[in-house]
């Protein structure tokens, strides 16, 4: 084998790879806020009004759960402007992603606020709380600090799903390695250099949650969540 | 000119396509299980530069996305020389990303069986591989059934970033018909159920397993 590496070849690339990052900072960072806090409102809703909701609610999480990332975005975007809705690649990887981050996030939430022990509900409503203080404090926040680490995960999981965007042509990292690569042709050294940028993130997300984490939980929690991940489907 | 509707014959494509799926499935499970199992014993060796090696190892793998992986393989590899027929070079990539999280699966199975198993074990004077065979991996395995059969929908799932090289399986073959009968909709749709229909099975299958063998872990 006798391949000499060429990385100067980037070089005159820098800007494509600077956007290609930023996009995908910007879709990752987006969609963890909303798919978070529409996986928190639909384990919310799920546990507390009947069965049809319940019904709904499982049904989006098993199918968005059991197909695959890809093909949601396919029918997002080559699907939706068949019904009227013409969305943009950008758009539809936001759509994507959300939809799919939002599924997992409930089924995480969801366990906590199952392991939340029945015996702390009674124990606020013997303090006299309300029912919404007995959801916000007694439920739904010791139930996201209970499930944060394997929340993390998930949002670094998503991370680097983005890259499968660019099969929808969203210009994000992974589109624009194959832009450079299509331009240059030193597919090794685009590749080498993209995978590490993405370690990089995925190194910095997981800290940043970390940090994020230990505002919202404290210490414990946080060092929880930089560990790698055993539970992404338990 | 009458365009072509999706029909009976495209979806038997699909089907075909999804044989592909499956072996890709499975050259992932295998290559990825003997892989990451070697990566998981080393994980919970005694020698910390193992440990190290292997925590490494799985950080990376769970730090970069599939498809670079892939891209890495497919495209890297081949222009270094080495020409690789896309199903192996799709196997390939499937097994590392599977080692990767397979790897840090077991190692928590491993961990979970109690510590007084080892020193009972131990007390028997037992051989580190006597006790891995007959007193930690059997009690590990059970552990590690629900988690790898859920772990195995995610292998499924990402069978179709494949298609993104190139490679025919099902995810290709639907954007292979879209092409020709621009039935978007009903096109990815039928291969969203198909995908379910695997996948779904295996979910429950998974949790009916954590319920039946009721594993409790020592967190």
């Amino acid at each position: 084998m006798s391949y000499t590496f060429q990385f100067g070849a980037l070089a005159p690339y820098q800007g494509e790879i600077l956007g290609g990052i930023l996009l995908t900072i910007k879709l990752s960072v987006l969609s963890i806020i909303l798919g978070a806090f529409a996986g928190a409102i639909l384990a919310s809703l799920r546990s507390t009004l009947g069965r049809p909701v319940r019904f709904l609610v499982d049904a989006y999480v098993e199918i968005i759960r059991n197909t695959p990332f890809l093909i949601q975005l396919f029918i997002v975007y080559f699907g939706l402007p068949g019904l009227g809705l013409r969305v943009g690649a950008d758009t539809a990887a936001l759509i994507g992603m959300t939809i799919n981050l939002a599924a997992y996030s409930t089924e995480i939430i969801r366990a906590g606020i199952e392991a939340i022990h029945k015996s702390q509900i009674e124990a606020g409503e013997a303090l006299g709380f309300t029912r919404y203080q007995i959801f916000r404090h007694v439920i739904i926040i010791p139930a996201v600090a209970k499930v944060y680490p394997a929340l993390c995960s998930q949002f670094v999981l998503m991370m680097l799903a983005s890259s499968i965007c660019s099969a929808i042509s969203t210009h994000e990292l992974a589109a624009a390695a194959a832009f450079v690569e299509s331009q240059t042709y030193r597919s090794f050294e685009v590749y080498i250099v993209v995978t590490v940028i993405y370690l990089a993130l995925a190194l910095m997300l997981r800290g940043l949650l970390a940090l994020v984490g230990m505002w919202l939980f404290g210490r414990r929690v946080a060092r929880r969540s930089l560990r790698p991940i055993p539970e992404v489907s338990a | 000119m009458t365009l072509r509707t999706f029909g009976f014959s495209e979806f038997g494509f699909l089907l075909q396509a999804l044989q592909w799926t499956a072996l890709l499935t499975v050259i992932a499970l295998v290559g990825g299980g003997i892989l990451g199992f070697a990566i998981a014993l080393a994980r919970t060796s005694g020698a910390q530069p193992v440990r190290m090696a292997a925590a490494t190892y799985i950080q990376i793998i769970q730090g970069i996305p599939v498809l670079m992986i892939l891209f890495l393989s497919y495209y890297g590899l081949s222009l270094a020389g080495f020409e690789l027929p896309p199903l192996i070079a799709a196997g390939a990539s499937m097994a590392i990303y599977a080692s990767g999280y397979l790897a840090e699966i077991w190692r928590g199975c491993i961990q979970a069986v109690p510590k007084q198993q080892w020193e009972a074990s131990e007390s028997l004077a037992m051989s580190p591989f006597q006790q891995y065979r007959y007193v930690i991996l059997p009690q590990a395995i059970r552990i590690s059934l629900p988690p790898t059969v859920g772990f195995a929908v995610q292998v499924v799932k990402n069978t179709s970033v494949t298609s993104i090289i190139g490679f025919v399986e099902l995810a290709r073959a639907g954007t292979l018909i879209n092409n020709a009968t621009f039935q978007p909709f009903r096109v990815f749709v039928a291969v969203a159920i198909l995908y379910f229909a695997i996948c779904y099975p295996l979910s429950q299958l998974s949790r009916w397993l954590e319920k039946r063998l009721h594993v409790g872990t020592s967190r």
